[in-house]
């Protein structure tokens, strides 16, 4: 019983409650489905508060370890290890945050099958949670998997007319990456004898030439999940296709998977080939950034472009981590954070406007402001985060990010101001895209007249956004609280770079 | 003695509520339409009103307890603590307001010129609103007038380059919210005036300067490890290193000054931004926040002043603006077209000035520049207001009664298409119509010609002072001497046009003067633009000498690491340039004020000048040159990246046509022949061996694809074990 009731398992497992009550629920009972879910979902919340309240931010080690051995054969044990640090805290916070928060937002968007939805989510919830807190490969790879299952479905069921295409797509594409990271796990653990991630980081020693293959090979799970370019291709079939909460979910969360899983894997059991390839992920991680901003601009629904978004969003995120210093570092994570928060709020704001008008065509719309005025501002202040407006979260991690990525520059690692230079014309680009969009939707006349008619956001609505935006400006005014949770470990991280 | 000193000098630690008050003030506002539908009343202007007017006050009154509390202080910088905001590493920014008498000087610029504003609003959106059809935005104003003082002031008051971008781009935000404040407004225009265009193009054009203040900042950081004024400057001072480095700062810098204080290049969304409401054209894009470009070359002085080269540089952008902007300001019709063009001309003066170094000479344009420049928005704003009024009688229904007026504004402007009462062909004669607006446009428009004693004559008279010894090129000089006469022609040309002769339309005939709340802030800036110029008399005898250069110099003298000198009055300068602006006064009545003009009439410069004028009244057509340059290929490579690589290509190409056409050949391949053809007959065999559980077999086959999916799951753990049992 005490092994249940270690905070790491019980932050993971708990949502595991809410899956066991929705199986005796009947059909019908839509309303218990979501109570149970919002429930079950806020607990969960709140034993991640929990986690925090018991997490020692100074010190940069893995805390509140649970370790067991799941299973052996041979020599090997493959662990049940689950750990905290300031690399993971953010991301698990995260992830326990947005979810009742997208539970929420489906109260009346998702009148089909209701149970079955909640109990996806719930299965979700959990493979994410595990793949931030798993400290052994295996058990990683399986969270990593298992995450797929519940979003295949979420697509697949609930989304838009092309579902089951955008549900295959993403899952044999992300799939496609990680087999090829199976197959470098497998390797490291036949060659070092051991899964479990802090052993093979303390032992270090693989060879320069084959810690490059094996830094593809995990890099191409990472970079499709991320998306870096050019593997986005999945990204906007999916998150078009998704329901609302699916894309919430999506963007805050699945693709931090990515971006986390360089950062937890990629650059500390690869420190040489990290600094050998950054210049290389720097790189697309600029194209990125700038392609997905000018892509985003030619965009004629709301939610691809807001998908496109995530590309440069992402591109941010990758720059800063493969500036391989402190600052950058600490930038790429907050940004993750950020880019959860920010993003998210953009596709619920983006679900609000298909519940009511059941499309996303920006041809649709055009003076929104005069009819909704609520929603007209709080999309703003959304809006203006995503864009990188100072005093917003979006700006403190760009700003670091860039620090971060000129000061590489400055050393052999990057080797080049230009990355921190063209990536910081992106944030030209980014105003853009993000005033076309605004614009679009809410300036000029009010046009067409089925606009006339819509309701403003109800209370719900605004209750479902009020976090997010809460978040937005404390991260963007006070934003110490969270760079002091990350500071200790990255600055460990960097230490086992050596630079 | 030493016990009043430190009780004046006590109020220092209230210098964060210069910040907070008008951010009380926008979040009571905020809220107000809520509170006002709770007790039933409706639209309850007086309270918004009383709100905003009251935080921009109490921001002006913390702003002159800092100025006494500084003057106590014998102009000592005092650096005020807040909160932290970002410490990564070695890198640490806290929250910090400065008081000096730099930032003071635009303290008691932004909240005095601000609450007048606030002031006339009360009156001028009173009937815009009205105007406009739409009486629930009034509130809606005010929240934005106030989060402008607000971010303006951290703008000035920061103590970092960082808490400076802040304000920067908060103030980019404010013009884009005040720009686009009508934002239903001129929907089919395709050029600046449609309002959300000019919004749009605002934030942008700002946002490729903020790209520069990005850069500089990168490279400050990385050189001098610090974005915090009080620790890079004296290091600036003994900087020994490459002088390459500081170029880059400064000429990075100085694309974020074209931005927001519109300079070439960057200039073209300032007179775009006239289609916001005029107290918003006075306030953000005449007195104030166009000037954070000059404050910021003043505040950084010390970098500007470490490497050779970089204030010829500055100096010719802002000298070649003030004439470029000047000539087209001419060919205008549009009376705050006119005063738009004038002002980015007149921010080329203080950007000339602050790039040659004068920086006393640039702040002090920038703030006589303030008085006469929101007075004449301002004024401008109460002859439109009463050309509209005259045109179109707005029934007066009492303060709380006004409902039923939404679909005003459609009437108004689907009967009156053609009337625009902002062009000055249809005004005339308001001389004797509206006679307070036009003594106090009097009184800016000589201001603004450089006559003497007039407030624009003494600032003016400095720059050129210092452009006629600047060692760096004498193109300066010249091109800030044809733009003064240039300036006094245009205004001239405008005053003749708008109060002199006979009215050109029933509008103008029936002009009716502006209410008190109008007018009151127009008189109190007349008197500023008449008197202004005495708070740095120039001479030894009578007022005291120079006293707003002495003023700065606490500031200039710590931070460039020299005290400033004062040139001595010149009388030779001020004398010619004061005839040749009388000559261009007397020029524009021979033309605009001797015959005026009759209604239909064509300009009589378009006759004289022909295809120049031509120019002049299509702005040179440099909008038309970014649309084909910049952003007509912009929207290609667009549109390129998007459909033909992104799409077509990479989406279904490669991704459908490459490899699922060809994954499903494959599979086919192996299912027909192969599978049908070979194993199937094996299998054949073996299924009828397996007869009894024919039944959960067929279950495999339920066509539902998430059994597949499971299936596929399923087979990636299979696999998984398979591969670790093997090793």
């Amino acid at each position: 019983m005490d092994f249940i009731l270690q905070p790491l398992n019980l932050v993971t497992f708990f949502p595991l409650v809410g899956v066991l009550i929705l199986l005796f629920l009947k059909k019908e009972q839509k309303n218990a489905a979501r109570w149970i879910a919002m429930v079950v979902s806020l607990a969960t919340f709140g034993i991640s508060l929990w986690v925090l309240a018991q997490f020692n931010a100074a010190d940069p080690n893995l805390q509140m370890e649970v370790k067991a051995i799941w299973f052996s054969f041979g020599e090997w044990d493959i662990m049940y290890a689950l750990g905290i640090d300031g690399m993971s805290i953010l991301l698990v916070l995260l992830t326990t945050f947005l979810t009742p928060i997208s539970i929420l937002s489906t109260w009346t968007a998702v009148e089909d099958r209701v149970r079955d939805f909640m109990l996806f989510f719930l299965l979700l919830e959990i493979g994410m949670v595990g793949v931030f807190l798993a400290q052994d490969l295996f058990l990683f790879y399986v969270f990593w998997e298992f995450t797929l299952v519940p979003m295949y479905f979420l697509i697949g069921i609930w989304g838009g007319d092309q579902r089951m295409y955008a549900a295959i797509k993403f899952f044999l594409y992300t799939m496609a990456g990680s087999i090829l990271m199976l197959l470098a796990i497998l390797w490291l653990g036949n060659t070092q004898g051991t899964f479990y991630v802090p052993d093979l980081v303390a032992m270090g020693g693989i060879p320069d030439s084959i810690q490059t293959w094996l830094f593809f090979a995990f890099a191409a799970a990472f970079a499709i999940k991320v998306p870096m370019w050019p593997l986005h291709s999945w990204l906007p079939d999916a998150h078009v296709q998704a329901p609302t909460a699916g894309s919430v979910i999506l963007a805050g969360v699945l693709l931090k998977m990515g971006t986390y899983g360089f950062l937890r894997f990629n650059i500390p059991l690869f420190p040489q080939a990290a600094k050998e390839w950054a210049w290389l992920m720097a790189l697309l991680a600029v194209i990125g950034i700038l392609y997905g901003a000018l892509v985003s601009y030619w965009q004629k629904d709301v939610k691809k472009l807001v998908a496109y978004s995530s590309v440069s969003h992402l591109g941010f995120v990758m720059l800063g981590l493969f500036a391989l210093n402190s600052t950058g570092i600490q930038g790429g994570i907050l940004q993750m954070v950020n880019h959860g928060i920010s993003t998210g709020a953009l596709f619920l704001i983006i679900g609000m406007i298909y519940e009511r008008r059941h499309t996303r065509e920006f041809d649709e719309f055009g003076g929104l402001w005069k009819v909704m005025p609520v929603y007209a501002v709080l999309t703003l202040i959304v809006a203006l985060s995503s864009m990188g407006l100072p005093g917003l979260n979006g700006f403190v991690g760009e700003f670091t990010i860039l620090l971060g990525a000129w000061g590489a520059g400055q050393t052999p690692v990057l080797g080049s101001v230009l990355y921190a230079g063209f990536a910081a014309a992106g944030v030209i680009l980014a105003a853009v895209y993000i005033l076309y969009m605004f614009g679009k939707m809410f300036l000029g006349p009010l046009t067409n007249p089925k606009n006339e008619t819509l309701k403003d956001l109800n209370l719900r609505e605004i209750v479902t956004l009020v976090p997010l935006l809460v978040l937005i400006f404390w991260i963007g005014l006070y934003p110490k609280p969270f760079f002091d949770l990350m500071a200790p470990a990255v600055e460990n991280l960097v230490a086992i770079l050596g630079l | 003695m030493l016990l009043s000193e430190t009780t004046t000098t006590g109020f220092f630690q209230l210098v964060p509520w210069i910040v907070f008050f008008p951010a009380i003030g926008l979040l009571i506002n905020t809220f107000m339409p809520l509170v006002m539908k709770a007790l039933k009343r409706e639209w309850g202007e007086p309270a918004v009103a009383i709100t905003g007017v009251t935080a921009s006050g109490l921001a002006l009154v913390v702003s002159v307890l800092q100025f006494i509390s500084l003057r106590a202080a014998h102009g000592h910088e005092q650096v005020v603590g807040v909160a932290d905001w970002l410490n990564i590493g070695s890198f640490n920014i806290p929250w910090e307001f400065r008081v000096d008498t730099l930032s003071v000087t635009m303290m008691l610029v932004v909240s005095g010129v601000g609450t007048l504003i606030h002031l006339y609003s009360v009156g001028y959106m009173h009937y815009d609103v009205r105007y406009k059809g739409d009486p629930k935005s009034y509130a809606r104003f005010f929240v934005y007038l106030n989060l402008f003082i607000a971010m303006m002031m951290i703008l000035v008051s920061g103590n970092s380059y960082l808490m400076l971008f802040v304000g920067w781009e908060g103030v980019g935000l404010c013009s884009f919210l005040l720009i686009g404040f009508w934002y239903t407004k001129n929907p089919d225009a395709t050029d600046g005036t449609k309002n959300s265009y000019a919004a749009k193009k605002a934030f942008i054009a700002n946002r490729v300067g903020d790209f520069g203040f990005l850069m500089a900042m990168f490279i400050t950081f990385w050189h001098f490890g610090t974005l915090s004024f009080s620790e890079i400057f004296p290091e600036v001072a003994h900087y020994s290193g490459p002088d390459g480095l500081i170029w880059w700062i400064a000429g990075f810098m100085l694309l974020g000054v074209t931005g927001k204080s519109a300079q070439i290049p960057l200039y073209v969304w300032l007179p775009d931004a006239m289609a916001g409401p005029t107290p918003v054209s006075a306030l953000i894009h005449a007195a104030t926040m166009v000037t954070a470009g000059v404050y910021l070359v003043a505040r950084s002085a010390p970098v500007f002043n470490a490497v050779e080269g970089v204030h010829v540089l500055v100096a010719l952008v802002g000298a070649a603006t003030a004439l470029f902007a000047a000539t087209i300001a001419v060919g205008q019709y549009d009376i705050k077209k006119v005063l738009a063009y004038s002002t980015v001309s007149q921010l080329g003066f203080m950007v000339a000035a602050v790039g040659m170094g004068a920086y006393v000479a640039g702040m002090f344009h920038l703030v006589t520049h303030a008085f006469f420049k929101a007075l004449l928005f301002l004024a401008s704003g109460s002859v439109i207001l009463a050309v509209e009024r005259g045109h179109h009688p707005l029934e007066e229904t009492g303060d709380a009664k006004h409902t039923g007026h939404d679909s005003h504004h459609d009437d108004h402007d689907a009967h009156h298409e053609v009337f625009d009462p902002q062009d000055m062909r249809n005004m005339g004669g308001l001389r004797k119509r509206i006679p307070w607006t036009f003594w106090t446009y009097m009184a800016g428009t000589l201001a603004l010609a450089g006559i003497f004693p007039f407030a624009g004559f003494w600032s003016k008279d400095e720059i050129l002072l210092d452009a006629s010894h600047f060692e760096g090129t004498a193109l300066v000089y010249i091109f800030l001497v044809i733009a003064a006469i240039f300036t006094a022609f245009y205004m001239g040309r405008q005053v003749w046009m708008v109060f002199f002769g006979e009215p050109r339309h029933h509008a103008a005939e029936e002009a009716k003067e502006s209410p008190w709340t109008v007018l009151v802030p127009l008189v109190v800036l007349a008197v500023l633009s008449v008197l202004g110029g005495f708070m740095n008399w120039p001479f030894k005898e009578g007022l005291e000498p120079h006293a707003f250069g002495h003023w700065l110099d606490y500031t200039f003298a710590v931070s460039t690491g020299h005290e400033g000198h004062f040139p001595e009055f010149d009388f030779g300068v001020a004398i010619q340039s004061t005839i040749l602006a009388v000559a261009a006064i007397i020029g524009s009545w021979l033309l605009y004020g001797r015959k005026p003009l009759k209604a239909g009439q064509t300009d009589p410069l378009a006759k004289a000048l022909g295809p120049i004028f031509k120019g002049m009244n299509a702005k040179w057509w440099v909008d038309e040159l970014y649309q084909a340059v910049i952003l007509t290929p912009y929207e290609k490579l667009a549109k390129f990246l998007s459909q033909t690589i992104d799409w077509n290509f990479w989406h279904d190409w490669f991704h459908e046509k490459g490899i699922r056409d060809n994954f499903q050949r494959l599979a086919r391949f192996l299912a027909d022949p192969v599978d049908l053809g070979f194993i199937d007959r094996i299998s054949h065999w073996l299924a009828q061996g397996a007869q009894g559980s024919g039944g959960w077999l067929s279950k495999l086959q339920t066509g539902y694809v998430r059994n597949y999916a499971l299936a596929v799951f399923t087979g990636v753990v299979a696999i998984l074990g398979y591969l670790i049992l093997l090793r």
